[in-house]
Protein backbone atom coordinates (compact mmCIF):
# COMPACT_ATOMS: atom_id res chain seq x y z
CA UNK A 1 0.00 0.00 0.00
CA UNK A 2 1.34 3.45 -0.90
CA UNK A 3 -1.21 5.75 0.77
CA UNK A 4 -3.65 4.85 3.52
CA UNK A 5 -6.72 7.06 4.09
CA UNK A 6 -8.29 7.02 7.56
CA UNK A 7 -11.34 9.08 8.55
CA UNK A 8 -12.30 10.27 12.01
CA UNK A 9 -16.02 9.79 12.61
CA UNK A 10 -16.47 11.19 16.12
CA UNK A 11 -14.45 13.20 18.62
CA UNK A 12 -16.55 12.39 21.66
CA UNK A 13 -19.50 10.24 22.68
CA UNK A 14 -22.23 12.73 21.80
CA UNK A 15 -20.66 14.03 18.58
CA UNK A 16 -22.63 14.72 15.39
CA UNK A 17 -23.52 11.63 13.37
CA UNK A 18 -23.76 12.92 9.76
CA UNK A 19 -20.07 13.84 9.25
CA UNK A 20 -19.14 10.15 9.58
CA UNK A 21 -21.75 9.22 6.98
CA UNK A 22 -20.27 11.85 4.66
CA UNK A 23 -16.80 10.33 5.20
CA UNK A 24 -18.06 6.79 4.53
CA UNK A 25 -19.88 7.84 1.36
CA UNK A 26 -17.48 10.39 -0.13
CA UNK A 27 -14.20 10.23 1.81
CA UNK A 28 -12.42 7.53 -0.19
CA UNK A 29 -11.27 6.06 3.11
CA UNK A 30 -10.30 2.51 4.08
CA UNK A 31 -10.89 2.94 7.82
CA UNK A 32 -13.41 4.93 9.84
CA UNK A 33 -12.48 5.45 13.48
CA UNK A 34 -14.80 6.68 16.24
CA UNK A 35 -13.27 7.97 19.49
CA UNK A 36 -16.17 8.13 21.92
CA UNK A 37 -14.88 7.24 25.37
CA UNK A 38 -14.18 10.07 27.80
CA UNK A 39 -12.27 9.27 30.97
CA UNK A 40 -15.28 9.08 33.25
CA UNK A 41 -17.63 7.41 30.77
CA UNK A 42 -16.13 3.99 31.34
CA UNK A 43 -16.79 4.14 35.09
CA UNK A 44 -20.45 4.95 34.49
CA UNK A 45 -20.61 2.22 31.84
CA UNK A 46 -19.10 -0.29 34.26
CA UNK A 47 -21.92 0.41 36.72
CA UNK A 48 -24.48 -0.03 33.94
CA UNK A 49 -22.91 -3.41 33.11
CA UNK A 50 -23.13 -4.54 36.74
CA UNK A 51 -26.85 -3.76 36.67
CA UNK A 52 -27.39 -5.46 33.27
CA UNK A 53 -24.83 -7.89 31.76
CA UNK A 54 -25.73 -6.83 28.18
CA UNK A 55 -25.33 -3.08 28.95
CA UNK A 56 -22.25 -0.92 29.46
CA UNK A 57 -21.42 0.19 25.92
CA UNK A 58 -21.85 3.56 24.24
CA UNK A 59 -25.52 4.66 24.13
CA UNK A 60 -25.17 5.95 20.55
CA UNK A 61 -23.43 2.82 19.20
CA UNK A 62 -26.51 1.45 17.47
CA UNK A 63 -27.47 4.83 15.95
CA UNK A 64 -23.94 5.34 14.62
CA UNK A 65 -23.72 1.81 13.21
CA UNK A 66 -27.15 2.09 11.57
CA UNK A 67 -26.00 5.34 9.94
CA UNK A 68 -22.62 4.20 8.60
CA UNK A 69 -22.73 0.42 8.10
CA UNK A 70 -24.44 0.49 4.66
CA UNK A 71 -21.86 2.88 3.14
CA UNK A 72 -18.96 1.16 4.93
CA UNK A 73 -20.09 -2.21 3.57
CA UNK A 74 -20.50 -0.82 0.04
CA UNK A 75 -17.09 0.87 0.05
CA UNK A 76 -15.11 -1.76 1.95
CA UNK A 77 -14.44 0.49 4.94
CA UNK A 78 -13.44 -1.10 8.24
CA UNK A 79 -14.62 0.47 11.50
CA UNK A 80 -12.60 0.84 14.72
CA UNK A 81 -14.07 2.34 17.88
CA UNK A 82 -13.82 2.40 21.66
CA UNK A 83 -17.64 2.47 21.82
CA UNK A 84 -17.36 -0.94 23.49
CA UNK A 85 -16.69 0.99 26.72
CA UNK A 86 -17.16 -1.40 29.65
CA UNK A 87 -18.66 -4.18 27.53
CA UNK A 88 -17.04 -4.63 24.08
CA UNK A 89 -18.53 -8.11 23.58
CA UNK A 90 -22.09 -6.83 24.13
CA UNK A 91 -21.32 -3.89 21.83
CA UNK A 92 -20.20 -6.38 19.18
CA UNK A 93 -23.44 -8.34 19.55
CA UNK A 94 -25.48 -5.11 19.29
CA UNK A 95 -23.57 -4.23 16.11
CA UNK A 96 -24.30 -7.67 14.63
CA UNK A 97 -28.00 -7.18 15.40
CA UNK A 98 -27.99 -3.80 13.63
CA UNK A 99 -26.24 -5.42 10.65
CA UNK A 100 -28.91 -8.14 10.56
CA UNK A 101 -31.68 -5.51 10.63
CA UNK A 102 -30.01 -3.76 7.69
CA UNK A 103 -29.70 -7.05 5.77
CA UNK A 104 -25.90 -7.03 5.95
CA UNK A 105 -24.69 -10.63 6.10
CA UNK A 106 -21.29 -11.98 7.06
CA UNK A 107 -20.06 -8.93 8.99
CA UNK A 108 -17.05 -9.89 11.13
CA UNK A 109 -17.05 -8.03 14.42
CA UNK A 110 -14.21 -8.29 16.94
CA UNK A 111 -14.18 -7.24 20.59
CA UNK A 112 -11.00 -6.13 22.35
CA UNK A 113 -11.08 -6.37 26.12
CA UNK A 114 -8.73 -6.96 29.02
CA UNK A 115 -8.40 -3.29 29.91
CA UNK A 116 -10.49 -3.91 33.04
CA UNK A 117 -7.89 -4.39 35.82
CA UNK A 118 -9.75 -3.62 39.03
CA UNK A 119 -8.69 -6.80 40.78
CA UNK A 120 -5.06 -6.55 39.65
CA UNK A 121 -4.89 -2.92 40.72
CA UNK A 122 -6.18 -3.69 44.19
CA UNK A 123 -4.11 -6.87 44.57
CA UNK A 124 -0.94 -5.16 43.32
CA UNK A 125 -1.24 -2.34 45.86
CA UNK A 126 -0.49 0.24 43.16
CA UNK A 127 -0.79 3.84 44.40
CA UNK A 128 -2.95 6.53 42.84
CA UNK A 129 -0.82 9.21 41.19
CA UNK A 130 -2.83 12.07 42.70
CA UNK A 131 -2.74 10.91 46.32
CA UNK A 132 0.11 8.39 46.55
CA UNK A 133 -2.28 6.08 48.44
CA UNK A 134 -3.24 2.53 47.32
CA UNK A 135 -6.43 2.28 45.25
CA UNK A 136 -7.67 -0.39 47.66
CA UNK A 137 -8.26 2.35 50.25
CA UNK A 138 -11.22 3.53 48.16
CA UNK A 139 -12.98 0.37 49.37
CA UNK A 140 -16.50 -0.03 48.05
CA UNK A 141 -16.37 3.45 46.55
CA UNK A 142 -14.05 2.03 43.85
CA UNK A 143 -16.17 1.64 40.70
CA UNK A 144 -13.74 0.79 37.94
CA UNK A 145 -10.10 0.56 36.93
CA UNK A 146 -9.11 0.38 33.29
CA UNK A 147 -5.65 0.35 31.79
CA UNK A 148 -5.04 2.17 28.53
CA UNK A 149 -4.32 -0.54 25.96
CA UNK A 150 -2.21 0.15 22.88
CA UNK A 151 -2.68 -0.66 19.20
CA UNK A 152 -1.55 -4.31 19.48
CA UNK A 153 -4.86 -6.12 20.07
CA UNK A 154 -6.62 -4.01 17.40
CA UNK A 155 -3.92 -4.96 14.87
CA UNK A 156 -4.54 -8.59 15.84
CA UNK A 157 -8.28 -8.18 15.21
CA UNK A 158 -7.66 -6.59 11.82
CA UNK A 159 -5.25 -9.38 10.90
CA UNK A 160 -7.96 -11.89 11.80
CA UNK A 161 -10.22 -10.22 9.24
CA UNK A 162 -12.46 -8.06 11.42
CA UNK A 163 -14.66 -5.55 9.57
CA UNK A 164 -15.53 -3.85 12.86
CA UNK A 165 -13.31 -3.69 15.97
CA UNK A 166 -14.89 -2.56 19.24
CA UNK A 167 -12.74 -1.86 22.27
CA UNK A 168 -12.94 -0.57 25.81
CA UNK A 169 -10.21 1.68 27.18
CA UNK A 170 -7.54 2.14 24.51
CA UNK A 171 -5.30 5.19 24.18
CA UNK A 172 -7.07 7.45 21.68
CA UNK A 173 -4.20 7.74 19.13
CA UNK A 174 -3.75 3.94 19.23
CA UNK A 175 -7.19 3.50 17.60
CA UNK A 176 -5.76 5.28 14.55
CA UNK A 177 -2.24 3.86 14.75
CA UNK A 178 -3.52 0.25 14.57
CA UNK A 179 -4.63 0.36 10.91
CA UNK A 180 -1.33 2.01 9.94
CA UNK A 181 0.63 -0.80 11.60
CA UNK A 182 -1.61 -3.38 9.93
CA UNK A 183 -1.46 -1.89 6.41
CA UNK A 184 2.22 -0.91 6.33
CA UNK A 185 3.56 -3.80 8.37
CA UNK A 186 5.42 -1.53 10.80
CA UNK A 187 7.34 -3.32 13.54
CA UNK A 188 6.12 -2.70 17.09
CA UNK A 189 9.53 -1.18 17.90
CA UNK A 190 9.82 1.01 14.81
CA UNK A 191 9.72 4.01 17.11
CA UNK A 192 10.06 6.67 14.44
CA UNK A 193 7.10 5.44 12.38
CA UNK A 194 5.01 4.65 15.46
CA UNK A 195 5.76 8.17 16.71
CA UNK A 196 4.70 9.76 13.43
CA UNK A 197 1.56 7.62 13.21
CA UNK A 198 0.68 8.50 16.79
CA UNK A 199 1.00 12.22 16.02
CA UNK A 200 -1.42 11.81 13.08
CA UNK A 201 -3.74 9.79 15.33
CA UNK A 202 -3.60 12.55 17.94
CA UNK A 203 -4.60 15.07 15.24
CA UNK A 204 -7.59 12.91 14.25
CA UNK A 205 -8.86 11.84 17.67
CA UNK A 206 -11.02 14.92 18.35
CA UNK A 207 -12.52 14.84 14.85
CA UNK A 208 -13.80 18.37 13.99
CA UNK A 209 -11.27 20.06 16.27
CA UNK A 210 -8.67 19.84 13.48
CA UNK A 211 -11.00 20.93 10.66
CA UNK A 212 -12.11 24.24 12.14
CA UNK A 213 -14.10 23.27 15.23
CA UNK A 214 -13.10 24.90 18.57
CA UNK A 215 -11.25 27.51 16.51
CA UNK A 216 -13.51 30.33 15.24
CA UNK A 217 -13.15 33.85 16.65
CA UNK A 218 -15.28 36.11 14.44
CA UNK A 219 -13.36 38.78 12.58
CA UNK A 220 -10.02 37.29 13.64
CA UNK A 221 -10.23 33.57 12.87
CA UNK A 222 -13.28 33.02 10.69
CA UNK A 223 -14.35 29.46 9.80
CA UNK A 224 -16.91 28.75 7.05
CA UNK A 225 -19.78 26.28 7.43
CA UNK A 226 -19.48 25.15 11.06
CA UNK A 227 -23.06 23.80 10.98
CA UNK A 228 -21.93 21.24 8.39
CA UNK A 229 -18.36 20.82 9.62
CA UNK A 230 -16.46 18.13 7.71
CA UNK A 231 -14.52 15.64 9.83
CA UNK A 232 -10.87 14.94 9.05
CA UNK A 233 -9.17 12.44 6.81
CA UNK A 234 -5.49 11.56 7.16
CA UNK A 235 -3.58 10.39 4.09
CA UNK A 236 -0.64 8.45 5.42
CA UNK A 237 2.47 7.21 3.62
CA UNK A 238 4.58 4.16 4.50
CA UNK A 239 7.09 6.43 6.29
CA UNK A 240 4.39 7.69 8.69
CA UNK A 241 4.32 11.22 7.32
CA UNK A 242 0.93 12.38 6.14
CA UNK A 243 -1.60 15.00 5.14
CA UNK A 244 -4.75 16.11 6.96
CA UNK A 245 -7.66 16.98 4.71
CA UNK A 246 -11.48 16.65 4.57
CA UNK A 247 -14.27 15.88 2.10
CA UNK A 248 -14.48 18.53 -0.64
CA UNK A 249 -17.50 20.79 -0.17
CA UNK A 250 -17.95 20.06 3.56
CA UNK A 251 -17.84 22.90 6.08
CA UNK A 252 -14.84 23.98 8.11
CA UNK A 253 -11.25 24.32 6.96
CA UNK A 254 -7.86 22.68 7.33
CA UNK A 255 -5.04 25.19 7.73
CA UNK A 256 -1.65 25.18 9.42
CA UNK A 257 -3.32 27.16 12.22
CA UNK A 258 -6.12 24.61 12.85
CA UNK A 259 -3.55 21.81 12.74
CA UNK A 260 -1.09 23.49 15.12
CA UNK A 261 -3.81 24.19 17.70
CA UNK A 262 -4.87 20.55 17.68
CA UNK A 263 -1.27 19.28 17.73
CA UNK A 264 -0.76 20.85 21.16
CA UNK A 265 -4.26 20.08 22.48
CA UNK A 266 -4.04 18.14 25.77
CA UNK A 267 -0.27 17.85 25.33
CA UNK A 268 2.22 18.57 28.09
CA UNK A 269 5.85 17.96 27.05
CA UNK A 270 5.90 17.90 23.22
CA UNK A 271 9.21 16.01 23.29
CA UNK A 272 7.62 13.14 25.20
CA UNK A 273 3.99 12.49 24.28
CA UNK A 274 3.36 9.17 26.00
CA UNK A 275 1.10 6.42 24.73
CA UNK A 276 1.18 2.65 25.37
CA UNK A 277 2.79 2.25 21.91
CA UNK A 278 5.56 4.85 21.82
CA UNK A 279 6.98 8.07 23.24
CA UNK A 280 6.20 10.45 20.39
CA UNK A 281 8.36 13.52 19.78
CA UNK A 282 6.99 16.66 18.10
CA UNK A 283 10.35 18.49 17.99
CA UNK A 284 11.19 18.16 14.30
CA UNK A 285 7.64 18.50 12.96
CA UNK A 286 7.10 20.47 9.80
CA UNK A 287 3.53 21.66 9.19
CA UNK A 288 2.92 23.11 5.73
CA UNK A 289 -0.10 24.08 3.65
CA UNK A 290 0.19 22.01 0.46
CA UNK A 291 -3.17 23.07 -1.00
CA UNK A 292 -6.64 24.28 -0.01
CA UNK A 293 -7.77 22.25 3.04
CA UNK A 294 -4.63 20.13 2.81
CA UNK A 295 -1.90 20.35 5.47
CA UNK A 296 1.24 18.23 5.37
CA UNK A 297 2.70 16.92 8.65
CA UNK A 298 6.18 15.41 8.49
CA UNK A 299 9.35 14.97 10.46
CA UNK A 300 7.93 13.68 13.74
CA UNK A 301 9.81 11.00 15.60
CA UNK A 302 9.58 8.65 18.53
CA UNK A 303 11.41 6.71 21.19
CA UNK A 304 10.72 3.55 23.15
CA UNK A 305 7.27 3.19 24.74
CA UNK A 306 6.93 3.85 28.49
CA UNK A 307 7.60 0.85 30.75
CA UNK A 308 4.28 1.17 32.56
CA UNK A 309 0.68 1.59 31.43
CA UNK A 310 -1.60 4.32 32.70
CA UNK A 311 -4.88 3.26 34.23
CA UNK A 312 -7.89 5.40 35.03
CA UNK A 313 -9.67 4.64 38.26
CA UNK A 314 -13.31 5.57 38.83
CA UNK A 315 -14.72 6.07 42.33
CA UNK A 316 -17.80 7.55 43.94
CA UNK A 317 -16.94 10.98 45.36
CA UNK A 318 -20.22 11.97 46.97
CA UNK A 319 -23.07 14.01 45.57
CA UNK A 320 -23.29 17.33 43.77
CA UNK A 321 -26.14 19.80 43.92
CA UNK A 322 -26.67 22.96 41.94
CA UNK A 323 -29.16 25.79 41.51
CA UNK A 324 -29.34 28.82 39.22
CA UNK A 325 -31.56 31.91 39.00
CA UNK A 326 -31.39 35.07 36.85
CA UNK A 327 -31.68 38.81 37.49
CA UNK A 328 -31.83 41.33 34.64
CA UNK A 329 -32.00 45.02 33.80
CA UNK A 330 -31.00 47.98 36.00
CA UNK A 331 -29.33 46.91 39.27
CA UNK A 332 -29.23 43.26 38.14
CA UNK A 333 -25.81 42.68 39.63
CA UNK A 334 -26.75 44.10 43.04
CA UNK A 335 -29.84 41.87 43.21
CA UNK A 336 -27.79 38.80 42.22
CA UNK A 337 -25.23 39.67 44.91
CA UNK A 338 -28.03 39.99 47.46
CA UNK A 339 -29.41 36.62 46.35
CA UNK A 340 -25.96 35.11 46.83
CA UNK A 341 -25.74 36.49 50.39
CA UNK A 342 -29.19 35.16 51.22
CA UNK A 343 -28.28 31.65 50.08
CA UNK A 344 -25.01 31.76 52.04
CA UNK A 345 -26.90 32.79 55.15
CA UNK A 346 -29.54 30.09 54.63
CA UNK A 347 -26.81 27.43 54.45
CA UNK A 348 -25.37 28.73 57.73
CA UNK A 349 -28.78 28.98 59.45
CA UNK A 350 -29.86 25.51 58.41
CA UNK A 351 -26.47 23.87 58.89
CA UNK A 352 -25.92 22.55 55.37
CA UNK A 353 -23.12 19.97 55.45
CA UNK A 354 -21.06 20.54 52.30
CA UNK A 355 -17.48 19.54 51.54
CA UNK A 356 -17.12 22.38 49.07
CA UNK A 357 -19.39 25.21 47.92
CA UNK A 358 -19.05 27.57 45.00
CA UNK A 359 -21.00 30.77 44.28
CA UNK A 360 -20.79 32.22 40.76
CA UNK A 361 -22.37 35.27 39.19
CA UNK A 362 -22.66 34.19 35.58
CA UNK A 363 -22.01 37.21 33.40
CA UNK A 364 -19.65 38.65 36.04
CA UNK A 365 -17.19 36.17 37.52
CA UNK A 366 -18.19 32.56 36.80
CA UNK A 367 -15.42 31.73 34.33
CA UNK A 368 -12.40 34.02 34.61
CA UNK A 369 -12.75 35.48 38.11
CA UNK A 370 -9.70 37.53 38.93
CA UNK A 371 -8.27 36.94 35.46
CA UNK A 372 -10.47 39.27 33.45
CA UNK A 373 -11.99 42.61 34.58
CA UNK A 374 -15.79 42.36 35.03
CA UNK A 375 -18.05 44.92 33.36
CA UNK A 376 -21.59 45.92 34.36
CA UNK A 377 -23.75 43.21 32.77
CA UNK A 378 -27.33 43.55 31.49
CA UNK A 379 -28.16 40.13 32.95
CA UNK A 380 -26.66 38.14 35.80
CA UNK A 381 -27.34 34.55 36.72
CA UNK A 382 -26.53 33.31 40.22
CA UNK A 383 -25.14 29.79 40.26
CA UNK A 384 -24.58 27.88 43.48
CA UNK A 385 -22.90 24.47 43.32
CA UNK A 386 -21.73 22.16 46.08
CA UNK A 387 -20.35 18.74 46.85
CA UNK A 388 -21.89 16.85 49.77
CA UNK A 389 -21.63 13.44 51.40
CA UNK A 390 -25.37 12.76 51.11
CA UNK A 391 -27.94 13.03 48.34
CA UNK A 392 -30.33 14.89 50.65
CA UNK A 393 -27.79 17.61 51.44
CA UNK A 394 -26.95 17.99 47.74
CA UNK A 395 -30.64 18.44 46.85
CA UNK A 396 -31.00 21.23 49.40
CA UNK A 397 -28.55 23.42 47.45
CA UNK A 398 -30.88 23.68 44.45
CA UNK A 399 -33.91 24.00 46.69
CA UNK A 400 -32.47 27.02 48.49
CA UNK A 401 -31.76 28.74 45.16
CA UNK A 402 -35.23 27.94 43.83
CA UNK A 403 -36.79 29.33 47.02
CA UNK A 404 -35.39 32.74 46.05
CA UNK A 405 -38.40 33.02 43.73
CA UNK A 406 -40.69 33.81 46.67
CA UNK A 407 -38.17 34.66 49.41
CA UNK A 408 -35.40 36.51 47.54
CA UNK A 409 -34.76 39.78 45.68
CA UNK A 410 -37.21 41.30 43.19
CA UNK A 411 -37.70 39.86 39.73
CA UNK A 412 -35.66 36.69 39.99
CA UNK A 413 -36.53 34.27 37.18
CA UNK A 414 -35.64 31.09 35.33
CA UNK A 415 -34.57 29.04 38.35
CA UNK A 416 -33.30 25.53 37.67
CA UNK A 417 -31.95 22.92 40.05
CA UNK A 418 -30.19 19.59 39.70
CA UNK A 419 -28.36 17.05 41.78
CA UNK A 420 -26.59 13.78 41.17
CA UNK A 421 -23.93 11.36 42.26
CA UNK A 422 -20.30 12.21 41.49
CA UNK A 423 -18.20 9.55 39.82
CA UNK A 424 -14.67 10.95 39.84
CA UNK A 425 -11.47 9.74 38.25
CA UNK A 426 -7.92 9.20 39.43
CA UNK A 427 -4.94 7.62 37.70
CA UNK A 428 -2.41 4.91 38.45
CA UNK A 429 0.60 3.43 36.67
CA UNK A 430 0.65 -0.35 36.40
CA UNK A 431 3.26 -2.77 35.08
CA UNK A 432 2.55 -4.10 31.60
CA UNK A 433 2.35 -7.69 32.82
CA UNK A 434 -0.63 -6.77 35.04
CA UNK A 435 -2.66 -6.24 31.86
CA UNK A 436 -3.71 -9.03 29.48
CA UNK A 437 -5.46 -7.74 26.34
CA UNK A 438 -7.84 -10.18 24.64
CA UNK A 439 -9.30 -10.20 21.14
CA UNK A 440 -12.45 -12.21 20.42
CA UNK A 441 -14.35 -12.61 17.17
CA UNK A 442 -17.98 -12.32 18.29
CA UNK A 443 -20.98 -14.12 16.80
CA UNK A 444 -24.65 -13.95 17.72
CA UNK B 1 1.76 47.69 24.40
CA UNK B 2 0.25 44.91 22.40
CA UNK B 3 -2.46 42.41 23.31
CA UNK B 4 -1.40 38.81 22.74
CA UNK B 5 -4.49 38.12 20.61
CA UNK B 6 -3.16 40.50 17.95
CA UNK B 7 -0.20 38.26 17.19
CA UNK B 8 -1.11 34.78 18.41
CA UNK B 9 -3.88 32.22 18.76
CA UNK B 10 -4.42 29.78 21.58
CA UNK B 11 -6.22 26.57 22.60
CA UNK B 12 -6.79 25.00 26.00
CA UNK B 13 -6.71 21.30 26.83
CA UNK B 14 -7.22 19.43 30.10
CA UNK B 15 -5.57 16.35 31.56
CA UNK B 16 -6.73 15.43 35.05
CA UNK B 17 -6.42 18.57 37.15
CA UNK B 18 -3.77 20.14 34.93
CA UNK B 19 -4.50 22.56 32.11
CA UNK B 20 -2.37 23.18 29.04
CA UNK B 21 -2.67 26.36 27.00
CA UNK B 22 -0.88 26.65 23.68
CA UNK B 23 0.13 30.01 22.25
CA UNK B 24 0.88 29.96 18.53
CA UNK B 25 2.25 32.92 16.57
CA UNK B 26 0.07 33.88 13.60
CA UNK B 27 3.33 34.86 11.86
CA UNK B 28 6.34 32.70 12.79
CA UNK B 29 8.44 35.88 12.67
CA UNK B 30 6.78 36.88 15.98
CA UNK B 31 7.87 33.69 17.73
CA UNK B 32 11.17 35.10 19.13
CA UNK B 33 9.20 38.05 20.54
CA UNK B 34 6.74 35.67 22.22
CA UNK B 35 9.60 33.59 23.53
CA UNK B 36 11.24 36.65 25.04
CA UNK B 37 8.17 38.28 26.61
CA UNK B 38 5.55 35.62 27.32
CA UNK B 39 7.36 34.05 30.24
CA UNK B 40 6.14 31.33 32.58
CA UNK B 41 6.25 33.94 35.37
CA UNK B 42 3.93 36.30 33.49
CA UNK B 43 1.51 33.46 32.75
CA UNK B 44 1.62 32.37 36.40
CA UNK B 45 0.75 35.93 37.46
CA UNK B 46 -2.23 36.03 35.07
CA UNK B 47 -3.64 32.71 36.23
CA UNK B 48 -2.75 33.11 39.91
CA UNK B 49 -6.43 32.96 41.04
CA UNK B 50 -6.73 29.32 39.91
CA UNK B 51 -3.18 27.97 40.08
CA UNK B 52 -2.49 25.23 42.62
CA UNK B 53 1.00 24.52 41.30
CA UNK B 54 3.73 25.85 39.04
CA UNK B 55 3.54 26.89 35.39
CA UNK B 56 5.82 25.04 32.97
CA UNK B 57 6.68 26.47 29.56
CA UNK B 58 7.64 24.31 26.57
CA UNK B 59 9.12 25.88 23.42
CA UNK B 60 8.27 24.37 20.03
CA UNK B 61 10.38 26.38 17.62
CA UNK B 62 9.28 24.37 14.57
CA UNK B 63 5.64 25.35 15.15
CA UNK B 64 6.34 28.92 16.27
CA UNK B 65 4.52 27.97 19.45
CA UNK B 66 4.81 27.92 23.22
CA UNK B 67 2.94 25.41 25.35
CA UNK B 68 2.11 26.28 28.96
CA UNK B 69 1.18 23.62 31.48
CA UNK B 70 -0.69 25.00 34.50
CA UNK B 71 -0.32 22.46 37.30
CA UNK B 72 -3.34 21.86 39.56
CA UNK B 73 -5.35 24.63 37.91
CA UNK B 74 -8.61 22.73 37.47
CA UNK B 75 -9.96 22.41 41.00
CA UNK B 76 -9.30 18.70 41.44
CA UNK B 77 -10.02 17.88 37.80
CA UNK B 78 -12.97 17.84 35.45
CA UNK B 79 -14.75 15.03 37.27
CA UNK B 80 -14.91 16.67 40.73
CA UNK B 81 -14.56 20.39 40.03
CA UNK B 82 -17.60 22.53 40.85
CA UNK B 83 -16.55 25.15 38.27
CA UNK B 84 -18.99 26.05 35.52
CA UNK B 85 -16.17 25.51 32.99
CA UNK B 86 -14.73 22.45 34.67
CA UNK B 87 -12.46 21.67 31.69
CA UNK B 88 -11.01 25.19 31.75
CA UNK B 89 -11.83 25.46 28.04
CA UNK B 90 -12.27 29.24 28.34
CA UNK B 91 -8.79 29.82 29.78
CA UNK B 92 -7.23 30.47 26.37
CA UNK B 93 -9.32 33.66 26.24
CA UNK B 94 -7.64 34.98 29.38
CA UNK B 95 -4.26 34.08 27.89
CA UNK B 96 -4.99 36.08 24.73
CA UNK B 97 -5.93 39.12 26.82
CA UNK B 98 -2.38 39.37 28.23
CA UNK B 99 -0.59 42.56 27.19
CA UNK B 100 3.05 42.52 26.17
CA UNK B 101 5.48 45.41 25.62
CA UNK B 102 5.05 46.00 21.87
CA UNK B 103 5.12 46.37 19.01
CA UNK B 104 5.96 42.85 17.90
CA UNK B 105 8.38 42.53 14.97
CA UNK B 106 5.83 41.14 12.50
CA UNK B 107 2.72 42.90 13.84
CA UNK B 108 0.65 44.82 11.30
Amino acid sequence: MTTLRIGSGAGYSGDRIEPAVELAEKGGISYLVFECLAERTIAIAQEARLADPEAGFDPLLEDRMRAVLPACRKNGIRIISNMGAANPEAAARATLRVAAELGIAGLRVAAVSGDEIREALVAGGHPLIETGRPAAELGDRLVSANAYLGAGPIVEALAAGADVVLTGRVADPSLFLAPMIREFGWAMDDWERLGRGTILGHLLECAGQVTGGYFADPGIKDVPGLARLGFPIAEIGPDGNGTITKVAGSGGMVTTATVKEQLLYEVHDPVAYLTPDVTADFTGLRVTQEGPDRVRIEGGSGRAAPATLKASVGYVAGWRGEGQISYAGPNARARAELAREIVRERFALTGLAAEELRFDLMGVDSILAGMSPPGEPAEVRLRVAGRCASAAAARRIGNEVEALYTNGPASGGGAVKSSGRIVAMRSALVPRDAVRPRMTMVTL
Amino acid sequence: MIQLREIAHSRTGDKGEHSNISVIAHDPADYPFLKEHLTAALVAETFAPILGGPVERYEIEALGALNFVLRHALGGGVTVSLALDAHGKCLASAMLAITLPGPAPASP
